[in-house]
């Protein structure tokens, strides 16, 4: 087990307090439940960044999270439509097959590296797209709609997770559904950071060639790492599915894709919690401009490149003092 | 045959000057420009304001488009990549930059231009024919001359005057070439804004058959990318190669596996990982670029 400092205690302790006790007991006071909605869609997105954020860990852009994620939510959607399988069971699936696809795909083009690879990945979307519109078992552009909400859940008769059918508000619920995923999310990350398999990465991020011969299995650890990362989309995107009971081959695009990394990027790459925070302000940032109507787009772009200009290296290096070259 | 073979050169020569724009950018800096395929919708805009709106003569046009694109890039070289890049602790915060820059260039274009299409009178009429086994506008075996020759006079510009010396070294070597004398800022600016001037120039080309439009954008980029990759990035006749190939693979597919559907960019991009994997820089890259 990690060893915690108290004052990681007190943080994990406030973010728990806060997601399951304050942000409800708001939302119910002040009756905006369509904050509910909004929240998950930022917990979603902050799962699939986590997976980029640990691409960029061994040092690959990744702007192909938009592929997996749209994978993952055509998985769920066509095991729980076609083959009537529970929502519970298809959300693990869709990660393990967006993993596997990682694999097969990951094998010639991690051998790529800095611009090539971000170039393959963000091709990668694309195509994933096109093949969504070409493929019957998708429905073509006109997607799979009316996906049911997600079952009962239970083990020996003791109900877990209730049918979210039933419940009066399964707003309420997904938002909760959401929240303990995107804590196992960036637990796993967390841990992977700080163990073995976190130490070697950061080497062949410093140099790859150096850390083989040395003896780190980089081919493998690469491999690794991807389909985590791709485990990580093709769960945000089979949850998102599931939220909109839609899934169309627009739903994740290229668009998205560069937002993920966008994400990671304004949060910090160095700071295993920069994602989280990216996501959270650049989704609230996007809402909040929407009051200035068709300037909205004008606005978001030029305070990115502004925030690019005074803080290239992401927001949380406001807050610690910078380590001198850590990505290089 | 003919007709396919026709069509591969003209989507090849326009796509390998596009390609060019980037790989040059690239090779300078160090920086993967998302915003390239904006630049050449602008670049479009701008030929269809003067020559379609304006009413000013097609060159006129052509010659706005470039020397905007070419004030904007210098521009944006100067006061954003080139602080970005002194700045950052890392190459890649200049992705992210590049990437803002294509929603403002989009945000830009919407809001002066609309999201219709657009499009200009033709320049030329008529259309070329030989027994029915090659069938082409006039217009378009223009504008693929012009784009050969744009090609062509790049080159010899990058090869024959001071200032391509001096950006070929920049390439090269970017330490190597400030020992030399060579003013790395000042060229960086001049690099930047060819690139720039590139992607307006072949906008201004194509507006006049394609037309225009806000959504063009980002599919040029990703096109672009693929080129680059298949040619090799930063190296400017992998550029012309990697437009080439892209160019007759997409007429030979748009030709031979349209009963099969639109899978023309997958069966593309299948073969790419392919040679990717044998070949991962490219046809005619260093490696590791």
């Amino acid at each position: 087990m990690l060893k915690l400092t108290s004052l990681q205690w007190i943080g994990l302790a406030a973010f728990f307090l806060g997601v399951f006790v304050i942000v409800p007991m708001i939302i119910a006071a002040s009756g905006r439940t369509d904050l509910f909605f909004t929240l998950t869609s930022v917990g979603l997105l902050a799962i699939a960044s986590a997976g980029v954020w640990l691409t960029f860990y061994i040092g690959r852009i990744n702007i192909g999270q938009g592929a997996f994620a749209l994978l993952g939510a055509y998985v769920s959607a066509i095991l729980v439509t076609k083959a009537g399988m529970s929502f519970w069971l298809s959300l693990p699936i869709a990660g393990l097959f967006a993993a596997f696809v990682a694999v097969l795909i990951g094998l010639p083009i991690l051998r790529l590296r800095g611009v090539y690879f971000a170039m393959i990945t963000l091709v990668l979307t694309q195509v994933f797209t096109l093949t969504a519109l070409a493929l019957p078992i998708t429905n073509g552009a006109k997607g799979i709609t009316s996906i049911p909400l997600p079952g009962e859940l239970s083990i020996l008769g003791i109900t877990l997770i209730p049918d979210f059918s039933t419940l009066e508000n399964p707003r309420q619920a997904f938002y909760f559904t959401t929240a303990v995923l995107m804590f196992l999310t960036y637990a796993a990350l967390y841990r992977i950071v700080n163990s073995r398999l976190g130490h070697l990465c950061r080497s062949m991020q410093q140099n790859e060639e150096l850390a083989s011969s040395i003896g780190v299995n980089i081919s493998y650890i690469r491999i690794l790492i991807f389909a985590i990362s791709s485990f990580f989309g093709g769960i945000g995107g089979a949850m998102f599915g599931s939220i909109a009971q839609s899934v169309y081959p627009s739903s994740f695009q290229v668009a998205d894709s560069v937002n993920f990394m966008l994400n990671c990027f304004l949060g910090g790459l160095g700071y295993v919690f920069g994602p989280m925070l990216g996501t959270l302000v650049l989704y609230f940032g996007w809402d909040l401009l929407f009051e200035l109507g068709k300037y909205q787009m004008l606005v978001y772009s030029s305070l990115l490149i502004i925030l690019m200009l005074f803080l290239p290296n992401g927001l949380l290096s406001l807050r610690l003092p910078k380590k001198g070259g850590s990505g290089k | 045959m003919e007709q396919i073979l026709a069509n591969g050169v003209y989507l090849g020569a326009q796509y390998a000057m596009i390609a060019l724009g980037l790989t040059l950018i690239f090779a300078l800096m160090n920086v993967l420009n998302f915003a390239h395929g904006q630049m050449y919708v602008l670049g479009g805009f701008v030929t269809y304001t003067f020559y379609g709106q304006l009413g000013f003569p097609f060159v006129a046009g052509l010659v706005m488009s470039c020397v905007t694109l070419f004030i904007l890039g210098a521009l944006i070289e100067r006061f954003l990549f080139a602080p970005v890049i002194r700045r950052s602790s890392r190459d890649e915060s200049t992705m992210l930059l590049a990437a803002g820059l294509a929603f403002f260039f989009d945000a830009v274009i919407l809001l002066l231009f609309g999201e219709k299409q657009r499009g200009v009178p033709k320049i030329v009429n008529g259309v070329f024919n030989w027994d029915f086994r090659l069938i082409m506008p006039y217009d378009r075996i223009l504008i693929c001359v012009l784009a050969i020759l744009s090609i062509v006079s790049f080159i010899l510009f990058m090869q024959y005057s001071k200032t391509g010396r001096a950006l070929r070294a920049l390439a090269q070597d970017r330490t190597a070439a400030q020992l030399m004398g060579v003013n790395v800022d000042r060229y960086s600016m001049i690099g930047f804004a060819l690139g720039a001037m590139l992607a307006g120039l072949v906008g201004g080309l194509l507006v006049t058959i394609t037309g225009v439009n806000l959504g063009m954008g980002g599919p040029t980029s990703i096109k672009a990318f693929m080129m680059v990759m298949i040619g090799g990035a930063g190296v400017i006749s992998g550029a012309i190669a990697g437009g080439i190939i892209l160019g007759f693979l997409e007429a030979i597919g748009l030709a031979v596996l349209s009963q099969y559907g639109d899978i023309t960019y997958l069966m593309i991009f299948v073969s790419l990982m392919i040679f990717l994997a044998i070949r991962p820089q490219g046809l005619m890259g260093k490696p590791w670029g």
